[in-house]
């Protein structure tokens, strides 16, 4: 009945001129990569617009994509928490991080907690922050991907672990950050016009209005599907979620190396009002697709593919444009994981080699060619690393981890980079324990939670009621940095503060 | 000299900078807290197709849209003027 799952022409295709397109950037991109500077910023010559995109391109995964269409297919109002959730973090990284990130660092986030504080034990706490962010991330990805292309395509799982991670080596070792923000912005263009073509599509069947649609849903599945469900049932756990998702985005390391990019603060600024607008319209996109699924496939269609509803989009996208649109669509969601991952990817070498490496080991003396050849090795060990990942994590339930690695980066990396940039008594031991704090109690209070205890291990009751440790974890890890701050004051630290001032609102000189 | 103009601009950027985050973080939660406890009340229907808590939810992207629009507006006006004469 529908081609979902056999090798499909057109999507190998399509998928075939991404790879190829892409790869003629990364060509391109290698010949202008020659310094650290290029590698992990681009050279600091994104526009805004196209940092905007890529800024999208890095945040809209196809967990987001499959994953919401999929869950409001399934059960109605209940995508739109996830929706507004991961756009609101959005303003909060433009009030907060994005300026002064751009004026005082140089290629990662903990060049900024770091700025005013001794090197190395912040470096080293950060990285540990950063790197269990990005490792879950990565996993939910590459499982994310060996699972699509399996159920799209029929390859098997392993081979698409294999060539996601070969094909983003090959973006991230030669391109550097030139190519991973074009991969990004190619991405972001064929998602946005792929799911705002599936969205007209499907408003052409119901006179173009909305809301005929959300009463055709209503008619054939009740009322209900217009209002809130099961999906909130404890307030606790959603205002947790709600903190994780908010704050979380304020704190990933891929998102947050995007605005050393660009040549300024404005850009910086500026790119974040495109990234807001177009992931805000991307995630009412997704509402409408949830919506025209139900109704025009069924939900006993959809979930009889997949019971987690993922592929709700796809199927919508046979029954309205045939295999082809279906191929399309395939392609979009397979070259939308590979942009992800490259990024993520970048930002793990870059924590690697800029602030363990050069910044740890070498007490920040090290080449140009050192500091590009460091990057490029600790690349190759990070693919390397995630192709075993997505393999070991095969058939495991990952859809816990990338709320895990939105936990993560609120508590562990989103307090002590707030708090190094505006509050002047914040001292090293404060940041250095506020970010192992963060990392550790998350990882603890998850493992002892539902999420891990009931759904994965099976026991029938968790220690930690919780499913989302947020609202514990944010609130400890900035009562940590500011108690110990307080206890031993760092007027080294709080003299430099003075000084950092004036470069947080004109930039380096 | 130049020591009161950067405190003044940096108070003026904090000011901003937290009134618009508390913006945001009141209607997100006040949002999701509705969700959480007056399920009903979402359940209602404003117009045929349209429940309170879709357009609410709505409203919730549109908010942010706009905030980062106040604040883009706000610092092109008058944070940009302060840096330039902090540079000066």
């Amino acid at each position: 009945m529908s081609a979902l799952g056999e090798p499909n022409a057109t999507a190998m295709a399509f998928f075939g001129i991404f790879i190829a397109l892409t790869l003629c950037i990364t060509i391109w991109a290698s010949r202008r990569t020659r310094t650290a500077d290029h590698f992990y910023a681009a050279g600091r010559s994104v526009t805004s617009l196209q940092n905007g995109l890529a800024l999208a391109g890095d945040y809209m995964s196809a967990a987001s994509f499959l994953g919401i269409a999929g869950l409001v297919a399934r059960s109605g109002f209940d995508g739109l928490i996830y929706s507004t959730g991961w756009l609101v973090g959005w303003p909060i990284v433009m009030f907060l991080i994005a300026e002064p990130l751009r004026n005082l660092g140089r290629y990662t986030f903990a060049d900024v907690v770091a700025a005013r504080l001794r090197q190395k034990p912040i470096r080293i706490a950060a990285s540990i922050g950063a790197l269990a962010v990005i490792a879950f991330y990565l996993i939910a990805q590459m499982v994310g991907a060996g699972n699509l292309i399996r159920l799209m395509f029929g390859l098997p799982y392993e081979l698409a672990v294999v060539i996601v991670g070969a094909v983003m080596l090959l973006y991230v070792l030669f391109g550097g950050m030139i190519a991973t923000t074009w991969v990004q912005i190619v991405k972001a263009v064929l998602l946005l016009g792929g799911a705002t073509l599936l969205a007209i599509l499907v408003l052409a069947r119901f006179d173009f209005n909305p809301l005929t649609l959300f009463d055709q849903a209503a008619q054939q599945y009740g009322e209900s599907v217009l209002a809130p469900g099961g999906l909130v049932t404890d307030p606790i756990d959603a205002i947790s979620l709600g903190l994780a998702l908010m704050l979380g985005t304020a704190g990933l390391p891929h998102i947050l190396m995007r605005f050393y990019t660009v040549p300024d603060a404005k850009t910086a600024r500026t790119s974040v009002g495109y990234a807001t607008a177009f992931i805000g319209f991307f995630y009412l996109l997704t509402f409408i697709l949830g919506f025209g699924a139900m109704v025009l496939i069924g939900r006993e269609a959809i979930v009889a593919v997949d019971a987690g509803g993922n592929m709700a989009a796809p199927l919508l996208a046979e029954a309205l444009g045939g295999p082809r649109l279906l191929g399309f669509i395939g392609a979009v969601a397979f070259a939308t994981i590979l942009a992800v991952v490259a990024g993520l990817t970048l930002s793990g070498a870059a924590t690697l080699s800029h602030d363990l490496w050069v910044n740890v080991l070498r007490g920040a003396h090290a080449s140009e060619a050192e500091q590009l050849k460091v990057a490029r090795f600790a690349t190759v060990v990070l693919a390397v690393v995630s192709i075993l990942l997505g393999i070991l994590f095969k058939g495991q339930n990952v859809a816990y981890m990338v709320g895990l690695a939105f936990a993560i980066a609120a508590s562990a990396n989103f307090p002590a980079l707030v708090l190094s940039i505006f509050w002047k008594r914040l001292t090293t031991a404060g940041a250095q324990i506020s970010m192992l704090t963060g990392t550790v109690s998350t990882l603890v209070l998850i493992y002892l939670s539902p999420a891990i205890q009931i759904d994965i291990l099976g026991n029938e009751a968790a220690w930690f009621p919780l499913r989302n440790p947020g609202i514990v974890t944010i609130p400890l890890a900035f009562l940590v940095a500011i108690a110990v701050s307080l206890i031993r004051p760092e007027p080294e630290s709080a003299r430099r503060f003075v000084e950092q001032e004036r470069q947080l609102h004109v930039g380096a000189e | 000299m130049s020591h009161s103009t950067l405190e003044a601009v940096s108070a003026a950027r904090w000011r901003i900078a937290i009134s618009l985050t508390i913006a945001m973080m009141l209607t997100y939660f006040g949002f999701i807290l509705l969700v959480a406890f007056n399920k009903p009340l979402l359940g209602k229907l404003v117009a045929k197709g349209l429940s309170l808590g879709i357009l609410l939810g709505a409203l919730t992207i549109v908010v942010a849209w706009a905030l980062t629009w106040i604040y883009i507006v706000w610092a092109n006006r008058h944070y940009d003027t302060s840096i330039k004469g902090l540079k000066r």
